[in-house]
């Protein structure tokens, strides 16, 4: 098993239990946070295929999923804050009217 | 045969004709109750003038040369739609103008003769603007010079019919029997219709005189479907045989339009078209044939329903089929038979609008009873009624010296000259006329009392007598038109020459067998109702023909299962078909997509994670198929 291959299952690994944590988790800030945890593990295997094809097409785009995240992050967390005043409750069930 | 020349002089009044009475009616029937005095007087006056009128321009018609005497005028062009175009024309011709001088004369009095029989209906004015509306649509029919022109003319006269018959609509049975007239008729006018369609898509016109050209080039097919299509119009304008059955039920009208619309004008138009027409049927053996049998069958018919009946008018109806019957027999005999048929139509219009009036003052005498087993012994109590009906009974008998003598026995004479049957039957039609007519006389005016209680039978006004003695006059010497073949020579420029006769016996033979029939018919009436007293209820226990012949030998019976019936279970069918089938699809694939999409938005729950997961599987989805595609 070389470099690459254990970077990888770490990242599958990782994009693994961000996955679940967002399907199963009801708190906001930890359904976002597991958002990142997906980000973060998309960005790992972008980097460590910049290695082994010995080139930074992969780093550049972790650079945008980089920018493109910390964008997310500011309006994500001011909806959770928005929701959290008017319901005193991050519950993302609780956010549940827009349906049929 | 049908070329025309230039209307000048007084011959360019032709529209006047038509306009005055239609002006009267538009008059009467716009300005509403406020014309209501004046009514009946501006009513009378419209077809007087249109008389005298009519009257100046058949003198400068005789004053024409015989070549000259098909006075055309083109008013204008009514329909110009295309390689299509119909010009509104008059054409007043030798058949026209016998028209119009029956029309306007016999209308004339009738108005007047209404002036009294309606004095106490409160709408008395409408039913004189519906007469003014009748006599120019009647007057349009005949002098139009194209038969679309003379097809507005026919659905004009079938309008007025229809609110003339219907016009005590406040009696059921007056409304229904309106109702069927018009219904019948539609039947009618539908051949009248395909006619006119065929007329132009062979001959691209639908003017007399273009068809009239393209006639004998045409095939004999097309001559044939055409002269069947123009018998099927003339049949049920004219109550013929199948389309007869509405003319005993339209004597619920007033008893003078019976007398002008049932019996003097409008139901001859069925034989005014066939004459009109003659060259169509001198192109088709089949068509002319047809001709024959339908007036054959219906003279015969007509008669017998006429011996049955105890009503009065509906006696003179059945009698007024049974000529017009007559008629239709000459007119399908061609030019053999045109200038009879026309004679006879012209001799019926005096005698039957006469025999009408007078039954119509009967029941005027007789509180509107028109039963005739509650007269009786009527002579006495009214002198002119009975003087005058007695001519018009004499006239149809065939009496010799009377009108209808002259023109009844030319028509039998030819029936005779054409086929044996045709004559046979002819003849036995006179006897049967001979006796229902004896047994209306005898059960009217002679044998005992049999009124009501508190009926006083009185003389009616001069109003109303004073036309029935013109008519009676005219009865009596209408016969004048034949005196040296006036008629027929005056005639034979449209009708063609009359072929000579080929008789196997002597002409004075026929007439003494015709008159020996006739007396005949009137013996055994004599036996049946003079000679023993009439009872006053009708015999339950009679023979099959009689108790067919009460019921109109069936008519209705028959149109009822064979077309009612059906066509209300058509119908019926069609409705349960179009409720279940169609609307039934069209509502069931709504309510489908309703209910499906109705199960399918529960899937949008509002819940974050099950958005997530959907987006998840979808992107597996993608995933594992890229990887499928990429590894095989």
């Amino acid at each position: 098993m070389n470099d690459a291959t254990a970077l990888l299952t770490l990242s599958a690994l990782l994009f693994t239990i961000g996955a679940v944590g967002v399907l199963v988790r009801r708190n906001a800030i930890v359904v976002f946070m597991c958002v990142e945890l997906m980000l973060n593990a998309t960005n790992l295997a972008f980097v460590t295929f910049a290695r082994v094809n010995g080139n930074l097409d992969g780093q550049i785009a972790a650079f945008f999923v980089m920018v493109v995240a910390a964008a997310e992050v500011v309006v994500g967390l001011s909806i959770i804050v928005a929701i959290f005043r008017t319901r005193r409750s991050a519950s993302v069930d609780d956010a549940s009217l827009l349906k049929y | 045969m049908l070329e025309t020349s230039a209307a000048d002089g007084v011959l360019a009044l032709g529209w006047l004709l038509v306009a005055v009475p239609l002006a009267s009616a538009v008059v009467l029937l716009v300005g509403g109750r406020r014309t209501d005095p004046i009514g009946h007087i501006l009513g009378t006056l419209a077809p007087l003038v249109s008389f005298v009128i009519g009257v100046v321009m058949f003198v400068a018609l005789l004053g024409r040369e015989e070549a000259e005497r098909g006075a055309g005028q083109r008013l204008f062009t009514w329909i110009d739609v295309g390689g299509f175009s119909v010009d509104m024309g008059v054409r007043f011709d030798q058949l026209s103008a016998l028209f119009v001088l029956l029309i306007t004369g016999v209308g004339s009095l009738i108005h007047i003769y209404s002036i009294g029989y309606m004095a106490h209906d409160p709408n008395r004015r409408r039913f004189f603007a519906f007469l003014n509306l009748f006599v120019a649509a009647m007057l349009t029919l005949v002098l139009a010079d194209d038969y679309l022109v003379l097809f507005l003319g026919w659905e004009g006269v079938g309008l007025a019919s229809y609110l003339l018959i219907g016009f005590w609509q406040e009696r059921w049975s007056a409304a229904v029997a309106a109702k069927k007239a018009f219904v019948v008729n539609r039947v009618g006018d539908l051949g009248m219709a395909l006619g006119v369609m065929l007329m132009f898509a062979t001959f691209g016109t639908s003017s007399f005189a273009g068809v009239a050209a393209g006639m004998p080039a045409t095939s004999d097919l097309v001559a044939t479907v055409l002269g069947l299509l123009l018998l099927l119009a003339a049949a049920g304008k004219s109550a013929q045989v199948p389309l007869q059955s509405w003319l005993l039920d339209a004597m619920e009208g007033p008893t003078p339009v019976s007398a002008l619309i049932h019996a003097a004008t409008m139901v001859t138009a069925g034989v005014y078209l066939v004459v009109r027409s003659g060259y169509v049927y001198a192109q088709s053996e089949i068509a002319s044939t047809a001709v024959v049998i339908v007036g054959l069958v219906t003279l015969l018919v007509g008669a017998t329903i006429g011996c049955a009946k105890d009503d009065i008018k509906k006696v003179l109806a059945g009698s007024t089929m049974s000529q017009i019957g007559y008629m239709m027999l000459a007119a399908g005999l061609g030019p053999a038979g045109y200038a009879f048929a026309i004679f006879h139509l012209l001799t019926h219009g005096f005698f039957k609008a006469n025999m009408f009036l007078g039954a119509g003052s009967v029941m005027h005498a007789m509180d509107d009873d028109v039963d005739m087993r509650h007269y009786g012994a009527l002579s006495r109590a009214m002198p002119v009624t009975f003087a005058t009906f007695a001519m018009g009974y004499l006239a149809i008998i065939g009496f010799p010296g009377f009108s209808g003598f002259w023109s009844k026995d030319r028509i039998i004479e030819a029936a005779f000259a054409d086929n044996i049957v045709v004559g046979l039957g002819a003849l036995l039609g006179a006897g049967i006329t001979a006796f229902y007519m004896t047994r209306l006389m005898l059960m009217t005016f002679f044998s005992q009392r049999r009124w009501e209680d508190g009926v006083k039978p009185h003389e009616s006004p001069l109003s109303m007598t004073g036309p029935l003695v013109v008519l009676a006059a005219l009865s009596v010497v209408g016969g004048v038109l034949i005196l040296g073949g006036w008629i027929v020579d005056w005639l034979e420029p449209l009708t063609g020459p009359e072929p000579e006769h080929a008789f196997g016996f002597p002409a004075w033979l026929m007439t003494v067998a015709v008159t020996v029939v006739v007396i005949a018919g009137v013996g055994v009436a004599w036996a049946l109702f003079g000679a023993r007293p009439v009872e006053r209820v009708p015999r339950a226990r009679v023979s099959p023909v009689t108790r067919a012949a009460r019921r109109d030998l069936y008519g209705d019976a028959l149109n009822e299962t064979v077309f009612m019936r059906p066509g209300q279970r058509l119908t019926r069918s069609l409705v349960q078909v179009d409720d279940r089938g169609i609307d039934g699809s069209v509502t069931g694939l709504a309510a489908l997509v309703s209910g499906t999409s109705g199960q399918a938005r529960r899937t949008q729950t509002g819940y974050v994670r099950s958005y997530a997961l959907a987006m998840l599987a979808g992107a597996l989805l993608v995933v594992l198929s890229l990887l499928a595609v990429t590894l095989t």
